[in-house]
């Protein structure tokens, strides 16, 4: 267990040294919602009906900008090596590293999301259920996105195979996510809760075989 | 737990490699290596460039699965308990697995910590053991190739494990640290430790056997 702890501490003072990682993915979210306004136009009731779908678009297009360097950089320079021969099993590594990416990546984007709600114009009232359905789903982003990012390792063009690989499996989500603040909010959010742990119980075993894989 | 310290002090069983063959994509690289490493021991390995002298080591770290052949702890196949093989493993490769934004007293802190040593670590020690003492806290990003190695290096003063697994481990190292590598080497043997090691350049290792992989290259059919 210590071993596990460790390793999410190693994760997160490597994210809070550079910095920029976390604060390119938080610059790209506010960023990309900014932009809907601008090419819709800024008529308030259509963006209050479309702004939990650009929210939750701009969340996952966010979480999969860092997927690519969640194995890529300790693949590369042999730490993965060194993890593997630890006494960590390798699907609880991989569980510590998706935690870290959580915690550096996704919840920054939940903490954003009441604001940026209030910016397009969202009701008030709806703002926690968005923010509440971000903070279920965001952590099954990291859990399918670790399978995709174990996949890739090595591939010549991981930059664009990832997105490929990763969004048709963010589906879900971003439909039960944009549909939660629109009334009957309790069924999205447990449908939400649902997605996450499935991708706790079945991603760490499907990336740490893919993991494997890598190091041959 | 680990099985390092007291362990040392009963005989250990060989390390053995049996008959073991590799193929990397379509090639075979070589077929029908075997050999012994006891307690104590230290075991060179040579052979041109491509012939097989880091893939023998993966396989021996367990990285790769051998294509033919199996690799033995005294009588025991490694694969019935892994966990417990790995255990007993140190594997300094190619790659120096250090992070340019940490420093290197915390990269043997983390690097302990993955071997379960915890606090209880010699880092100090092994920063001084490879005279890493006056960059203990720069960020990596500033240290030479030859540094890095020698942080990598390092590694191995941390947990004492009964296997060390060197790849090129000479490689970007001046004299002076060559000799230090070497005399943490003799030190390691003669607390029961054991040593396999791919290298191009003589080594000074008292009672070291050597494998030469060409011997093992496929026979052309």
């Amino acid at each position: 267990m210590s071993v596990f702890a460790g390793l999410v501490a190693h994760e997160l003072r490597l994210a809070l040294r550079q910095g920029a990682d976390t604060a390119l993915v938080l610059g790209f979210f506010v960023l990309a919602v900014v932009l809907f306004p601008l090419g819709v136009g800024p008529e308030p009731q259509l963006l209050q009906a479309i702004g939990p779908g650009i929210l939750w678009t701009a969340a996952l297009l966010a979480a999969l900008l860092s997927l690519d360097r969640l194995f890529r950089t300790d693949y590369e320079d042999g730490s993965l090596e060194l993890i593997a021969l630890s006494s960590l099993p390798l699907e609880f590594a991989v569980l510590a590293k998706c935690l870290a990416h959580w915690l550096a990546a996704g919840l920054p984007l939940v903490v954003a999301s009441p604001f940026l709600a209030l910016l397009l114009g969202i009701d008030p009232q709806a703002i926690p259920i968005l923010a509440l359905s971000l903070l279920l789903g965001t952590p099954g982003l990291s859990l399918v996105g670790g399978i995709a990012a174990g996949l890739t390792l090595g591939a010549r063009r991981q930059g664009i195979l990832l997105p490929l690989l990763v969004l048709p499996l963010y589906v879900p989500p971003l439909i039960f996510g944009a549909a939660a603040s629109e009334g009957a909010a309790r069924a999205d959010l447990l449908l939400l809760a649902a997605y996450s742990l499935a991708a706790l119980a079945l991603a760490p075993w499907a990336a740490a075989a893919a993991l494997r894989q890598a190091l041959e | 737990m680990s099985p390092s310290g007291a362990a040392f002090l009963t005989p250990e069983p060989d390390l053995v490699g049996d008959a073991l063959a590799c193929r990397r994509g379509e090639r075979l690289v070589f077929e029908g290596l075997s050999f012994r490493l006891p307690a104590g021991g230290a075991l060179v390995v040579a052979g041109a460039n491509g012939s097989g002298k880091s893939s023998l080591l993966r396989i021996v770290a367990s990285f790769l699965a051998p294509a033919g052949g199996r690799l033995l702890w005294g009588s025991n196949p490694v694969a019935d308990d892994l966990a417990l093989y790995r255990a007993r493993l140190d594997y300094v490769g190619h790659l120096d697995a250090v992070k340019p934004a940490l420093s290197a007293r915390e990269m043997l802190r983390f690097w302990a910590a993955l071997r379960g040593a915890g606090r209880a670590a010699p880092v100090d020690k092994a920063l001084a053991a490879f005279a890493l003492d006056g960059l203990a806290d720069w960020p990596c990003r500033w240290l030479s190739a030859g540094q890095r190695r020698r942080l990598a290096l390092a590694r191995l003063c941390l947990a004492r494990l009964p296997v060390w697994l060197l790849d090129e481990p000479f490689a970007a190292l001046d004299g002076d640290n060559q000799r230090r590598l070497e005399s943490a080497i003799e030190t390691h043997r003669a607390a029961g430790g054991r040593v396999m090691l791919a290298t191009h350049q003589p080594v000074a290792l008292a009672g070291a056997d050597s494998l030469s992989l060409g011997d093992f290259a496929p026979r052309p059919r």
